[in-house]
């Protein structure tokens, strides 16, 4: 069998092995939900201000909070494998359009988040290990450090009033500019231009660790043998670094990359209040606290595929750049 | 002078402040002629391979450097070469071929590609005419298939292969001198003869100048012309090598030729009658387990042990023989039960211990004890020799007082300082640390020791002692041994039976005598053959 194809049956098999993953995902988060006192009714009464208990009663029974929990989980159950994520009574939509609605601008910030932190990070990290133990090396060293212990949130606060407040270079919060009504390539610019602090807030940190690892990775690979032989090949240090040294030391640094786009989504959450961005982690937020749980329960089941879809995309990847790795 | 390829005179190589001494290597004067064999031998820590790598220019700079002397190239002195025109040497007009095939390969890139880098940085040639060399190459070693290996990684290759790609590599541009570091030491002693096979075709092809280096004399006595022999950074010895190896003059050469084991079996001695422990139908495999859900197919499944059998009587050693992968290990490993055997049982005195639980395996634990292969890996090195030794008995229900005396005591028998109590392993040596790990299984007064390749990873010298230092002990305390080892000398040094594994079976057992003198199985034939350094043992013996 030739490897497009063993790659093909082995996605598939991934993919059909995601599912009860997901689903035992959506189980063990409606428990654990459920575990949260008080229900989106307290809050909506809480909110009116005069609701008496009869009203609230009858509206637990007009969302289904009436019914004891095995019963309402079969229930979400049988609509989600129906793709149907239910309706979201704080916001009065369906979950579906509303989560897709906020998924976008949360995979523009979470895209360009990635190809920054691990694009300059694996730069940052083969420019300091090629200069090694010059300034150069202790100017990279040093910037990964201080990015590495700083909190993302005073990042974002100082970002806003260094360069949106002090000077005005850059909006200081949504993500595009609504009352222009902008169309085509001037949105883009426009969203773009909103993008930058949140960007660079949310990537400094994984920029900082990606930094560290690939110097650390090329040192290692450096002392291998392979290395050796290459250069008693005649082989010029250059190629030695760019061919030879550099796709093993990336292994390491794409592994753990993928395993981080989870922990990302977290992150996100911080950045997109402090920037006022209109992603999923912002609407995770204030749903929490109105306790939509169905819509809470819509975006973990978006963000655990998206995590079981990005590990597979980086498996694949992995198998590319890493012949020993043999995908079956 | 012209007609040496290389002329070595004076060379100093220093080593960084502070090491153990100032100089690696000391006032080295070598030379080689072209289609000669020149082995450098020494044991680890005499310089050998840094000569090497300072011809190549490829010392570990700039903490080693050579500080004095000369390396003439065809009249060429390298140590005062450019960068790039030493860039130009390497590969070209001196290669080399390195001791780990499976390290030396870069793991992400096919043997073609590193093939092809050799040309494409020394050769002006079209990328087609360069892939069409690479598979004439491969076909030249003796490589099956060439134009499948082309376009293999170096993971999907054995041992023997990737040497021998390394050595395609190496000979690309037929260089002036090959310079082989140890090249078959990692390699199992059949392929190991392939692979000195090999290296002399394609000598008498290209008339190239060979550098050995290796610690190996029956490889020395198989393949060089002349010898030079290495002690802490200096030459003490060189000569051809019917003079180095049959009439050495220093007495370190003396000394080292003395420690290689005689290919002669020893006089067999009396069997007892009394069995000791049994191994019957012993069976173990790995692997076979489903992925999770229970998707796919089932993983590999490797048979490592194949329905054993075999008994050790009182007092005699049993040696395990057999190359990498022939599950020689594993045997060993459910024998003492650091492993559960599949099916099969071990009888020690009439008690089947393959069914006792943890608790009652307990009391048996004592009597039977192993020595392992790494004196490195093998001891833990945040305890104190002293505790390592002693801990056992302790655990055993015995007194600390009475544990740590005898502790004492053990360290006197393995020829140890009795302040080495008090140090940690990596305060000693590899002899030193394995005197430990001995002194560790006698701690409990075993009636059974396992040695799993005891003296593997030991220079020659030290491994003379070691093996002199275990049938000391098993004269004194009347032990029963099972000896693994892939080393055909030292098994016809130490052992009075043998037992011949491959591919997880016993193949051939008989006395060692037997085995050695009239082989019967075509595996013990093969591995008998291809053990080096065997006409000059029958020189010697006569």
């Amino acid at each position: 069998m030739n490897r497009s194809s063993k790659i093909f049956r082995y996605v598939s098999r991934r993919l059909i092995q995601g599912i009860p993953i997901i689903l035992a995902i959506v189980v063990l988060n409606f428990f654990l939900l459920n575990l949260a006192e008080g229900d989106a009714v307290d809050v909506l009464a809480g909110e009116a201000g005069s609701a008496t208990p009869e009203y609230m009663e009858e509206m637990r029974k007009k969302f289904g909070l009436d019914k004891p929990l095995p019963v309402q989980l079969a229930v979400y159950l049988k609509n989600v494998i129906q793709l149907d994520l239910g309706y979201s009574f704080r916001h009065d939509m369906q979950v579906t359009e509303l989560i897709i609605d906020r998924f976008w601008p949360t995979l523009i910030l979470m895209v360009s988040t990635i190809l920054l932190a691990v694009g300059f990070g694996i730069l940052l990290g083969l420019f300091a290990a090629i200069n090694l133990n010059t300034w150069k090396d202790s100017v990279v060293s040093v910037f990964a450090l201080i990015t590495y212990a700083t909190p993302l949130f005073w990042v974002g606060l100082m970002m806003i009033i260094l360069f949106s407040i002090k000077n005005d270079w850059f909006p200081t919060s949504g993500m595009e500019n609504s009352a222009m009504f902008y169309e085509g390539f001037e949105r883009v610019k426009d969203i773009a231009h909103h993008l930058v602090l949140p960007t660079i807030t949310l990537s400094l940190f994984y920029l900082a660790l990606y930094t560290r690892m690939m110097r650390a990775s090329m040192l290692e690979q450096y002392g291998q043998d392979y290395v050796i032989t290459a250069r008693a090949k005649g082989v010029t240090e250059r190629r030695i670094t760019f061919v030879h040294v550099l796709r093993n030391a990336l292994l390491p640094v794409v592994t753990m990359a993928g395993v981080q786009v989870g922990a990302l989504i977290g992150g996100s959450v911080i950045v997109e209040s402090v920037f006022a961005w209109p992603g999923l982690g912002m609407l995770a937020f204030e749903s929490l606290f109105a306790r939509d749980l169905n819509l809470l329960l819509g975006i973990f089941l978006l963000s655990s595929a998206l995590v079981v879809a990005v590990n597979l995309v980086v498996d694949v990847i992995y198998c590319f750049l890493d012949p020993r790795i043999e995908v079956n | 002078m012209t007609d040496k390829l290389l002329t070595i005179s004076n060379l100093d190589i220093a080593l960084p402040e502070g090491s153990e001494r100032r100089l690696a290597v000391e006032n080295l004067s070598i030379d080689l002629s072209p289609g000669e064999t020149l082995c450098i031998v020494g044991e680890s820590g005499s310089g050998k391979s840094l000569t090497a790598r300072a011809l190549m220019g490829l010392l570990p700079a700039p903490h080693v450097r050579a500080t004095k002397g000369k390396v003439l190239f065809c009249g060429e002195d390298l140590t005062q070469a450019s960068e790039p025109r030493m860039r130009q040497i390497r590969g070209s007009e001196i290669s080399m071929i390195f001791q780990e095939p499976m390290t030396a390969l870069n793991p992400v890139m096919t043997i073609g590609g590193q093939i092809d880098e050799v040309f494409r940085f020394h050769a002006d040639m079209p990328p087609r005419e360069r892939r069409k060399r690479a598979i004439q190459l491969l076909e030249d070693v003796h490589l099956p298939d060439p134009k499948q290996i082309v376009a293999a990684y170096p993971h999907e290759l054995s041992g023997g292969q990737r040497q021998r790609a390394m050595i395609a590599m190496a000979l690309a541009l037929e260089p002036k001198i090959l310079i082989a570091d140890e090249p078959t030491t990692a390699l199992d002693v059949t392929t190991q003869a392939q692979i000195l096979k090999l290296i002399n075709e394609m000598q008498d092809v290209h008339k190239s100048g060979v550098l050995f280096i290796t610690h190996d004399f029956g490889v020395v006595a198989d393949i060089a012309d002349r010898v030079v022999v290495m002690q802490y950074g200096k030459v003490v010895e060189t000569g051809t090598v019917d003079k180095v190896l049959n009439a050495p003059e220093h007495s370190y050469t003396q000394a080292l030729i003395a420690s290689v084991p005689s290919l002669i079996p020893r006089a067999p001695r009396p069997r007892s009658e009394h069995i000791v422990l049994s191994g019957k139908d012993v069976q173990k495999s790995f692997g076979g387990g489903k992925s999770l859900f229970g998707f796919g197919k089932p993983n590999r499944h490797v048979r490592a042990v194949k329905d054993v059998t075999l008994d050790l009587r009182r007092g005699e050693t049993l040696g395990v023989v057999g190359e990498s992968g022939s599950g020689k290990s594993t045997l060993a490993r459910c024998i003492i039960r650091l492993m559960d055997s599949d099916s099969g049982s071990i009888l020690l005195d009439d008690v089947d211990i393959t069914s006792l639980g943890r608790s009652e395996m307990r009391p048996f634990r004592k009597r039977i004890q192993m020595v392992f292969q790494d004196p490195f890996a093998s001891l833990n090195p945040r305890i104190k020799v002293g505790q390592i030794i002693s801990q056992g008995p302790m655990i055993q229900g015995e007194a600390r007082e009475s544990a740590e005396a005898r502790a004492r005591e053990l360290l006197e028998i393995v020829g140890l300082d009795e302040r080495a109590f008090n140090r940690y392993p990596h305060e000693f040596s590899g002899g030193q640390r394995q005197r430990i790990g001995i002194a560790r299984a006698l701690a409990l007064d075993p009636e059974i020791l396992v040695a799993d390749e005891p003296v593997s990873a030991l220079d020659v010298s030290i491994q003379a002692q070691i093996l002199e230092l275990l049938d000391e002990i098993r004269e004194k305390m009347n032990l029963s041994m099972m000896f693994i080892t892939h080393d055909l000398r030292v098994a016809a040094q130490v052992c009075d039976r043998l037992a011949v594994m491959r591919y997880g079976e016993i193949v051939e057992t008989g006395a060692t005598g037997d085995i050695f003198n009239n082989p019967q199985h075509s595996y013990t034939q093969e591995l008998l053959a291809a053990v080096p350094g065997q006409n000059w043992d029958r020189k010697l013996a006569t």
